[in-house]
């Protein structure tokens, strides 16, 4: 079937509507693609810290290096180490050693005889240390085991504090994104109702009359998906030098972990362009889909 | 041919629109469907343009019957009526070429035969030079033309006007009356709805009289009244 008129006819005549249509893609866009960004980053960036609090778990004697494995095999089995370092004697006494260089009188008179040997311990999350240092209060040759209760109650207080918060926050972007979506597909085809109904009218099929709304929504929405990951991309690159300052010492984020890839939300990596653009895209072209779609179904019925 | 068969139309318990219509138009008619406003005449056209289903009776337009087509034919049948409006309903945003270009698109047509066709269609609607035209840069009179000639352009054997020439003043109603006068003569069959008493009884062609429903008059080369 030959068209008099082109597709890019259509938006050259139209282009206002276009312009619109594409800056409502974008916005919406725009606003996904931060929101996955800031959600993602900050639920790394807890994650991480999450991961901070230390049980220390302070040994009596040297143990042998079997029985500490025997301990660290027991609290590997409930899952909820995240990582764990044993420190010698000797370790230790390095360690106090570096941390007083700049006072020799307390250096004199320490030992490694004195100091004990311990195993630091992360959780995967901070609430399991409580029953981590359970199980290790229960084997024998321990001397004490320490980990800053107060501190880690707050720290996951606040932590699920957070994610309630971005929770009521991501609830009220969705909501405005549909109702901004519907809104603009809705604009974009009532003002296209009449070209509709005579097109009914002169004997055209449905398929006929839906098809360049269709080509045109999904255009809009590509155009658009393109234009957020830009402007998402952008404004990234252009607040990395403050944001690597802001989480100076804080090693690289990483998001997820699929298919063998680990994705680092920061700093950002290539990896993490390509996905971001891939959902955009995806998401604009749904979204140009769906939306012309339901729209021209709904006057087609009328 | 167009069959109505013991038709009827209400809109509501009310509003009887039409009321046990039989009639039968043969292929190559032209008929003025006349009587006052609010008589029934455009409930008849759109009966037959599948735009309204009877609550009773049978319209039958060729061998269809229209109240009983699937959705999915209502095009087709519309490709076999065209359909001329009072306020033309043309796409604003498409030259007059475009405008004329969709009655053939639909049917699939190539470029090159949409071409010969409206060429041939611009010439039997006298606008030949206007078809790179926006509806926007036309008198009213030549926007008729264009809708005209969108209707007749692909494979309708039947126009149905309603009330083509109550927007136009009489000199161009009469120039849109020679065009489908013309077309007529040419093999399409002609129903249209008028108000306009100078030309059902110059154009001395059949009659049906409408009023509150119902036919009171039927006559071959007759009178407005």
């Amino acid at each position: 079937m030959a068209s008099t008129i082109s597709f890019w006819q259509r938006i050259r005549r139209t282009p206002y509507q276009a312009v619109a249509s594409v800056f409502m893609i974008f916005m919406t866009l725009f606003v996904l693609a931060v929101f996955f960004l800031l959600a993602g980053g900050l639920s790394s960036l807890l994650s991480y810290f999450e991961t901070k609090p230390q049980l220390t778990v302070f040994f009596k004697d040297e143990k042998s290096k079997a029985s500490v494995n025997e301990l660290i095999g027991k609290l590997q089995t409930t899952g909820k180490v995240a990582s764990y370092q044993y420190i010698s004697k000797d370790q230790a006494l390095a360690i106090y050693r570096e941390q007083n260089k700049n006072d020799p009188l307390l250096l004199e008179m320490v030992t490694a005889d004195i100091l004990p040997s311990s195993l630091e311990i992360s959780a995967t999350s901070p609430q399991y240390l409580v029953e981590l240092s359970d199980m290790a209060k229960k084997e024998t040759a321990i001397d004490e085991v320490v980990f800053q209760k107060d501190v880690v109650d707050t720290l996951v207080s606040w932590t699920s504090t957070i994610r309630k918060i971005g929770l009521v926050f991501l609830v009220f972007l969705i909501s405005s994104t549909i109702f901004i979506l519907l809104t603009s597909v809705g604009m974009k085809i009532a003002l296209k109702k009449e070209e509709i109904e005579i097109l009914k009218l002169v004997g055209a099929t449905s398929w006929y009359i839906r098809k360049p709304f269709i080509y045109e929504g999904v255009t809009y929405g590509i155009v658009g998906a393109c234009l957020s990951f830009l402007v998402v991309s952008g404004i990234m690159l252009y607040l990395q030098p403050f944001i690597t300052s802001f989480l100076k010492g804080i090693p690289a984020l990483s998001l997820l972990h699929v298919f063998g890839i680990n994705i680092i939300i920061w700093p950002p990596s290539l990896i993490l362009f390509i996905i971001l653009w891939a959902i955009l895209t995806i998401a604009g072209f749904l979204i140009g889909l769906c939306g012309s779609s339901l729209a021209v179904s709904r006057y087609l019925k009328n | 041919m167009i069959v109505f068969n013991d038709v009827s139309k209400k809109y509501s318990a009310n509003v009887v629109a039409l009321h046990e219509i039989n009639l039968t138009i043969s292929d190559g008619e032209f008929v003025f469907l006349v009587g006052s406003s609010g008589a029934g005449k455009t409930t008849m056209l759109r009966l037959v343009f599948g735009d309204l289903i009877p609550t009773k009776g049978s319209v039958f337009v060729d061998d269809w019957e229209v109240n009983k087509l699937k959705s999915n034919l209502i095009p087709l049948l519309r490709r076999k009526v065209g359909f001329v409006f009072q306020d033309f309903k043309l796409l604003s945003d498409r030259t007059v070429y475009e405008n004329i270009a969709v009655a053939l698109e639909i049917l699939g047509r190539t470029k090159k035969e949409m071409d010969k066709r409206i060429n041939e269609v611009l010439e039997i609607v006298s606008l030949v030079g206007k078809a790179n035209y926006f509806p926007r840069q036309m008198s009213w009179g030549e926007q008729q033309r264009v809708a005209i000639g969108r209707a007749i352009a692909g494979e309708a054997k039947i126009l149905l006007a309603d009330e083509p020439t109550g927007n136009l003043d009489p000199k161009t109603s009469w120039e849109i009356l020679k065009i489908i006068d013309k077309i007529n003569k040419d093999g399409t069959s002609v129903i249209m709805a008028t108000h306009n008493v100078d030309i059902v009884d110059s154009m001395k062609k059949r009659v049906i009289e409408i009023y509150n429903g119902r036919i009171v008059r039927d006559e071959k080369k007759s009178k407005y009244s």
